[in-house]
Order: C-alpha cells, then sequence, then structure tokens
C-alpha cells in the first residue's frame, strides 16, 4: 500500500516542510486526578517518530485521558509532557485526534470536510481538491451531499478519519474507533489508518481488541491502575507479556 | 354600542375587504415588531454566544440577570424607557416619545433578553457537544462562535420568532411609550385593549383575528424550522 500513489493530502516526507519536529516524546511522571481519585498515577513513556503504537489496558484504565493528555485537550494535576520542546499549542496543531463517539458537525458530508481546510486557511479550490480526495479515500465520495448526521456508525467513524487526515497531521490519536463497528467497518478503518502510518504518519490507536492490537501494533503500552505496565515491542509483547496485568488481560481474565 | 353578530360580520367584512384603516395599524404593527426583533437578535445572539463560549468573572450572575430579565414585565419597560425619553428625561432631546422608534425601542428591550437567554442555552448545548473537537482542531473563537451560530441556526430561528411571537402580542409596552396615536402609533394590540373599551367592537375584532392568525402563523413557522430541522438531520 504504501508505494500507492501520493493522494493531494498526503505528504511524502511529514516533516521535510515543517521546521521543528515535535518527536522524540518524553512523558515523566505524568499524573491526572479528579478530586480525590487518581486516574493516572505517574506515566512514564517515550516514543520515537516512527510507527504504530496500540494503547491498551481495562477498562477506567485512564487510556482515553492519557491521549487527551498527550493530545493537549486536558491539563496534567503533575509531571511533564514533552515533544521534543515544542510548546503546546504548536503540538496540538500538529496533531489529530479521532474520539470513539466521532462528534459531527450538523452539515453535509463534504462540508465537514470544507470547515476544517477552511479554518486553516486553504484556498477555495485546494479545500475543493482535497475534500474530493480525501471522501475518496475513506469510500464516501457518493454521501458527499448527504447530512452528515445520517450516516451509519462505521460510515461516520471514517468520516471523522478523513476530517482528522484533512489537516495533515504528524501524529494521529485515536479513541478506540471501532470500538462500536461490525468488522468490516473496522477493517476498513485499520486500512486507512495503516496507509496513514506507512505513509509517516506517527499513529497511537488504543483498542480493547486484542487482534486488532496484534495487526496494528508496532509496540504496545500496557495501562495498568494509573501506570504503564508494559511498554514493548508489538512482537515480544504478544508472545510473552511480563506483566501479570498484561498477561492476565490477554488471556481474558479481567483485570482491575 | 353594537350587537356582538353586528360586530363580528362588520369585521369580517374589514378584513375581506382590507380596510385602509385596518391595514395600516396591522404593517405598523409588523414593522416595529420585526425591527424591534431584528435588533434584538443583532444584540441578543452575540451576547447569547459571548455567555456560552467564554470563561469569565461574573458569568453566572450575569446568566441569572438574563434570564430574570426574560420576565419583565411590558408596561414597566414602557414605563422605563418613557422616563428617558420624556421631554425632561436624559433622551428628550432626541424627540422619540410617542413615535413608531420609542415603541421599537421598548419592544427591543423587551424581548432582547428573550433572545440572548434562549440563544446563550442553545448555543452552550452544541457548543458542550462540539468543544473537544474544536479544541483538537485549533478553532480560533470567532471560528468557534461562527460554527456554532451556523449549526444552531434552526434552533436560532425558533429562538428569533419567540422573540417576534413575544413582541408583536405586548400591550404594555407600546402603549405607554405610543400613546396609540391614530395614523401614527396605533398598533394592533393597542388599538384592540382602546377600540373596545370606546365601543367599536368591530376594528377591535377584526385586528384580534389578523392578531391570531400572525400568532399562529408564528407557530406555524416553529413547526416548519422544527421539521426543515429534522430533513437535514439537524437533531
Ligand atoms: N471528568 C472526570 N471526573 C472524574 N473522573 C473521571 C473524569 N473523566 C474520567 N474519569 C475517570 O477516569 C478513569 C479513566 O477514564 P478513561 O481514560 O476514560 O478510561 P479508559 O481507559 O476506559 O479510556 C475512569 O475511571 C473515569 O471514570
Ligand atoms: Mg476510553
Amino acid at each position: 500500500m504504501s508505494d500507492a500513489a501520493i493522494l493531494p493530502f498526503e505528504r511524502a516526507e511529514p516533516s521535510a516542510s515543517l521546521p521543528r519536529p515535535i518527536f522524540p516524546l518524553a512523558v515523566r511522571g505524568l499524573a491526572l486526578s479528579y478530586g480525590a481519585t487518581q486516574v493516572l498515577a505517574g506515566v512514564d513513556l517515550d516514543l520515537g517518530a516512527r510507527g504504530c503504537t496500540v494503547v491498551m489496558g481495562p477498562n477506567g484504565a485512564g487510556k482515553s485521558l492519557l491521549l487527551k493528555l498527550l493530545h493537549g485537550l486536558i491539563a496534567p494535576s503533575g509531571g511533564v509532557i514533552d515533544w521534543a520542546g515544542q510548546s503546546p499549542s504548536e503540538v496540538t496543531r500538529r496533531q489529530a485526534l479521532v474520539f470513539q463517539r466521532p462528534v459531527l458537525l450538523r452539515r453535509s458530508v463534504g462540508a465537514n470536510i470544507d470547515f476544517v481546510l477552511k479554518a486553516r486557511g486553504l484556498p477555495r479550490a485546494t479545500v475543493r481538491e482535497r475534500r474530493t480526495a480525501l471522501l475518496a479515500h475513506v469510500g464516501l465520495a457518493e454521501k458527499t451531499d448527504l447530512p452528515a448526521r445520517r450516516l451509519s456508525g462505521g460510515e461516520a467513524q471514517r468520516l471523522a478519519l478523513a476530517r482528522a487526515l484533512a489537516t495533515e497531521p504528524e501524529v494521529l490519536f485515536l479513541d478506540e474507533p471501532t470500538a462500536s463497528l461490525d468488522p468490516a467497518s473496522a477493517l476498513a478503518i485499520e486500512e486507512i489508518v495503516t496507509r496513514a502510518r506507512d505513509l509517516g504518519t506517527r499513529v497511537i490507536f488504543v483498542t480493547h481488541d486484542v487482534g486488532q492490537a496484534r495487526r496494528l501494533a508496532d509496540d504496545v503500552v500496557f495501562l495498568h491502575r494509573g501506570r504503564v505496565a508494559e511498554h514493548r515491542p508489538a512482537e515480544a509483547f504478544f508472545a510473552a507479556p511480563r506483566s501479570e496485568a498484561a498477561a492476565g488481560y490477554l488471556a481474558g481474565r479481567i483485570v482491575v | 354600542m353594537q350587537g356582538i353578530a353586528e360586530a363580528i360580520s362588520l369585521a369580517l367584512e374589514l378584513v375581506l375587504r382590507a380596510d385602509a384603516d385596518l391595514l395600516e395599524i396591522v404593517v405598523l404593527s409588523l414593522r416595529v415588531s420585526l425591527t424591534a426583533t431584528l435588533t434584538a437578535c443583532l444584540i441578543g445572539l452575540p451576547l447569547g454566544a459571548l455567555l456560552a463560549v467564554a470563561r469569565f468573572p461574573g458569568r453566572q450572575a450575569a446568566i441569572v440577570v438574563v434570564n430574570a430579565l426574560m420576565g419583565l414585565p411590558p408596561v414597566v419597560v414602557g414605563l422605563l424607557v418613557y422616563l428617558h425619553l420624556s421631554r425632561a428625561g436624559p433622551l428628550g432631546f432626541l424627540g422619540l416619545l410617542y413615535t413608531p422608534s420609542a415603541m421599537i425601542i421598548a419592544q427591543t428591550i423587551l424581548i432582547a433578553p428573550i433572545v440572548t437567554a434562549l440563544s446563550r442555552q442553545v448555543l452552550e448545548d452544541l457548543h458542550g457537544e462540539y468543544a473537544e473537537q474544536f479544541r483538537s482542531l485549533c478553532l480560533s473563537r470567532s471560528q468557534m462562535v461562527g460554527a456554532l451560530l451556523w449549526d444552531g441556526r434552526f434552533s436560532l430561528m425558533t429562538v428569533a420568532l419567540a422573540g417576534f411571537g413575544r413582541a408583536v402580542a405586548e400591550v404594555g409596552a407600546v402603549i405607554v411609550v405610543g400613546g396609540n396615536i391614530d395614523h401614527l402609533t396605533r398598533v394592533m394590540t393597542t388599538a384592540i385593549a382602546l377600540e373596545t373599551s370606546r365601543g367599536d367592537l368591530a376594528l377591535a375584532l377584526a385586528l384580534g383575528m389578523v392578531l391570531l392568525v400572525i400568532a399562529l402563523g408564528v407557530n406555524a413557522a416553529v413547526q416548519g424550522v422544527r421539521i426543515n430541522a429534522a430533513r437535514h438531520a439537524h437533531v
């Protein structure tokens, strides 16, 4: 897939035109609490510029909040998130996040894409060209004029993914994007994500689905009790998880 | 004093032949209330958006005040505007008392809080849904507000209709600052109030019918907006 022609919204070399990289990412002692509840209690994490990191962990482990912290949507209660020294607002602008439940504007499918392209100040002709290419890429070309809120779950998520790609993010966060989709729809999403990864977009993917994690992951971060219980290359992780929590989780035992 | 039956048939006749006096009153009513609605929207929508999106000290208090102002009694608004516009008042030099402009000002003050409070609610609900996505997209404040206004347009239209409905049906404010002067400041509600007491039941009834039709029309328009919104999957 990576040798296919480069589409108008894709960049062959993500950081080529950009002045300063936002990798490596170094997270130290990241903490987040709500009142007395400590959701994250000292997360340490190092990520390089390439590949797909899959974040796993039981329900309520703090996966969604970790993504929002890394993307700069919420502020930590403690610790450091260092994107190679870049400012938080600059970092957010160069990333995109696909939420578990897509938040679509009350407009047509096409207008949902146009909105972000126009917000970035792109000229009208470029907006049209990119929107057409993006919607074709995610298989929604025929739905361009349909109200976005009429889309099925899978289509809505593909639109959210197209909108995320529209901003040419260097980092693409996905929070259980296929959790409520049928297997075919989930595979369609995986294919688009894999292609983005192959073209140099850094992917950070939260999933519950062990099969999906095996298909996508270059490395796996296992969150447990507010900490990173394990962060290892995917192959090694799935062959023999080191932490008891991850082993139990993979064996289908519920770990809380 | 006319008999009721006679008054009704006279009223129908006035309506059906579009009597000039009747028409003049209806047109002035619509002009005053539509202008007031437009002005109230120009004030209330940005204010509502500000209260919905911005976070500043005193915001909660401002929301409470605006909500309370929704219940302003029209006669009290009329009285306050009267005090400002009367010859001895601070704005007396403008010479606006007993003109349609004074009526527009009074109705604007009456319904601007309604537009502000209701649009604040509409936009805040929408913002609650969109805020995180907007932050992820790094939108500016004005891009955010623009998107909220556009995506909330159907609900905001019903807000404007609610304001217009309130304006066109109120009598207390316009009668105090307008004075119900024939051919100058006589609108439907003031004419009905005063012609009834003077015994011209036919004109009062005819105006009552027109007002009723307008009220029904406003409700039909609200209904139409809702149906249209549903068709665009705007829920
Ligand atoms: N605003 C909040 N206030 C209090 N607790 C919260 C809040 N948001 C999330 N939590 C709690 O934080 C924990 C982690 O949430 P989340 O990151 O969504 O978990 P998951 O790993 O399933 O994505 C959960 O127990 C959740 O109840
Ligand atoms: Mg989650």
